[in-house]
């Protein structure tokens, strides 16, 4: 394997992963507990649909510093993701990828199903080629989460449904 | 803002029942839907079972209490369930970084000075605090910053006189006890204005202990004594004097007692009316370029400490353009 990450090196969690396809000002933030979720009303909307969708599922399942939001037990181990909308897909993927990565650091091998319960749909997705973008993701969030200062917002859309629209524009 | 603030006014009691918070008062027994409440403000007596404190600890709500007098004593301050080390770190640094310190404490007490003037301004009374604003710059101690402060604050209040209806003149600002009618005015609101600024804060990372005009051991929550300079003029004594000019708060609204001067039951409700639909009206802020409430500046402003201590954004007290 060449790999560059030791597993006991990979301390990122899927939400950093997921933020920094997102926005990488939000991430600067949230690295440093300056959080805003609490204050979202599509984050408690997020919280409803997992809560909501496939029942009987073992939820939540903490594996060092992810947190996957089930997983199912096949030939191969699937590991599921349950997100509401497509529009932040590259972010919903690469988080995924990154739990692929970190299993098969355990040396587990596994696949990922992105889950979107409204839409009725599933997007299936393997590790296999895709390494060095998760890899490349990892140092981008290093960089971003070691400044002293958080990079400077971009306004789009996004900006519009954000928790932290506010303190980033004030 | 989604969830609203309570004032429990009447006496009675604070329960749980299940997943279900009531209050239960001479009127009967009413159900409160906890997932709506931002915070609450206890003036009458009420009894709290444990386990509906249980609940609003769960659910984050902060719940602040006043005594007879209207008066601040506390707040339930559920364990905190939003921290960080990074910015507990920064707002630690600026304390004791003297240069640092002094700046933030300057820029309150010039940012209350200016929304004073404002007042002033609104009031039809001619007045600047230049001469004592230009002292405030030389300052080099907080101890000086804190004279300048009250100085300003004696004049301010001395000003109000000119316009203020008789039987509503504020003569000399006393607090325990306030002596009249005014005074008795001022300090409710303020206590009101000071919990308000605490609950927001608790929906932040900010430490509210941390401060920088105030000594932190002044009072548990002294960051909010900090911000309260910013809106005490803006909130707090627009509405005393829009109450009392109006005639909407008279005579009959206070009573005497060995305390001082205080307001009746009857006069805290209308305050308190008054209170809440200022701090619920909207005003388009010109930055965020979108309508939020003066609540919710408040809650903007911590944001803005935020950006300061971390780094990002030089803090500019809010000077109200409204």
């Amino acid at each position: 394997m060449n790999d560059k990450y030791l597993f006991n090196e990979l301390l990122i969690t899927g939400t950093e992963i997921n933020y920094l396809f997102i926005c990488p000002t939000k991430l600067w933030y949230f690295s440093k507990g300056i959080t805003m979720e609490q204050e979202s009303e599509w984050v408690d909307l997020g919280k409803f649909l997992h809560e909501k969708s496939y029942f009987g599922e073992e939820k939540e399942v903490q594996i060092g510093s992810i947190k996957i939001d089930f997983i199912k037990k096949g030939d191969i181990i699937e590991v599921h993701e349950i997100k509401k909308g497509r529009s932040m897909e590259k972010a919903h993927e690469m988080q995924a990828l990154y739990y692929l990565y970190y299993l098969k650091k355990l040396g587990i091998k596994a696949k990922a199903v992105i889950n979107y319960p409204k839409l009725r749909e599933t997007k299936e997705l393997t590790l296999d080629g895709r390494e060095e973008e998760v890899e490349d993701a990892i140092r981008e969030i290093e960089r971003i989460i070691s400044l002293p200062a958080p990079p400077k917002p971009l306004k789009s859309k996004k900006c519009k449904r954000c928790a932290y629209y506010e303190l980033c524009w004030v | 803002m989604r969830k609203k603030s309570i004032t429990l006014l009447s006496d009675g009691a604070l329960t749980r029942r299940e997943n279900t918070l009531y209050f239960e008062n001479a009127q009967g027994k009413k159900p409160l839907a906890v997932e709506g409440i931002y915070d609450i403000y206890i003036y009458g007596h009420v009894n709290i079972s444990s386990q509906a404190l249980h609940f609003l600890a769960q659910k984050g709500i902060a719940v602040h209490f006043f005594n007879h007098y209207g008066h601040y004593d506390g707040s339930f301050y559920p364990r905190e369930s939003l921290h960080s080390g990074d910015l507990l770190i920064k707002q630690a640094e600026h304390y004791l970084n003297k240069e640092k310190r002094l700046n933030l404490a300057k820029l309150f007490v010039t940012g209350s000075a200016k929304n004073m003037e404002l007042n002033l301004k609104r009031w039809k009374i001619n007045a600047s605090f230049g001469e004592l604003l230009k002292e405030l710059e030389s300052a080099r101690k907080i101890t000086e910053v804190m004279n300048v402060e009250a100085r300003i604050r004696q004049e301010y209040y001395s000003l109000w006189d000119k316009v203020l209806p008789d039987g509503f003149k504020i003569v000399k600002r006393t607090r325990r006890p306030p002596e009249n009618e005014m005074n008795a005015l001022i300090s409710f609101l303020n206590s009101r204005l000071y919990a308000t600024i605490v609950s927001e804060l608790y929906n932040t990372q900010l430490a509210p202990t941390v401060s920088y005009l105030h000594e932190p051991s002044e009072r548990r929550f002294s960051l909010a004594l900090d911000l309260s300079e910013i809106f005490k003029p803006i909130i707090a004594d627009r509405i005393a004097n829009r109450l009392v000019k109006q005639g909407i708060i008279k005579e009959e609204h206070f009573r005497e007692e060995l305390n001082g001067v205080l307001l009746t039951k009857e006069g805290m409700k209308t305050v308190l009316k008054a209170y809440n639909e200022e701090l619920g009206k909207s005003v388009k802020h010109p930055g965020l370029k979108k309508n939020v409430t003066k609540q919710r500046l408040i809650r903007l402003e911590a944001y803005k400490l935020i950006k300061h201590l971390v780094g990002i954004k030089e803090y500019e007290p809010l000077v109200a353009w409204f």
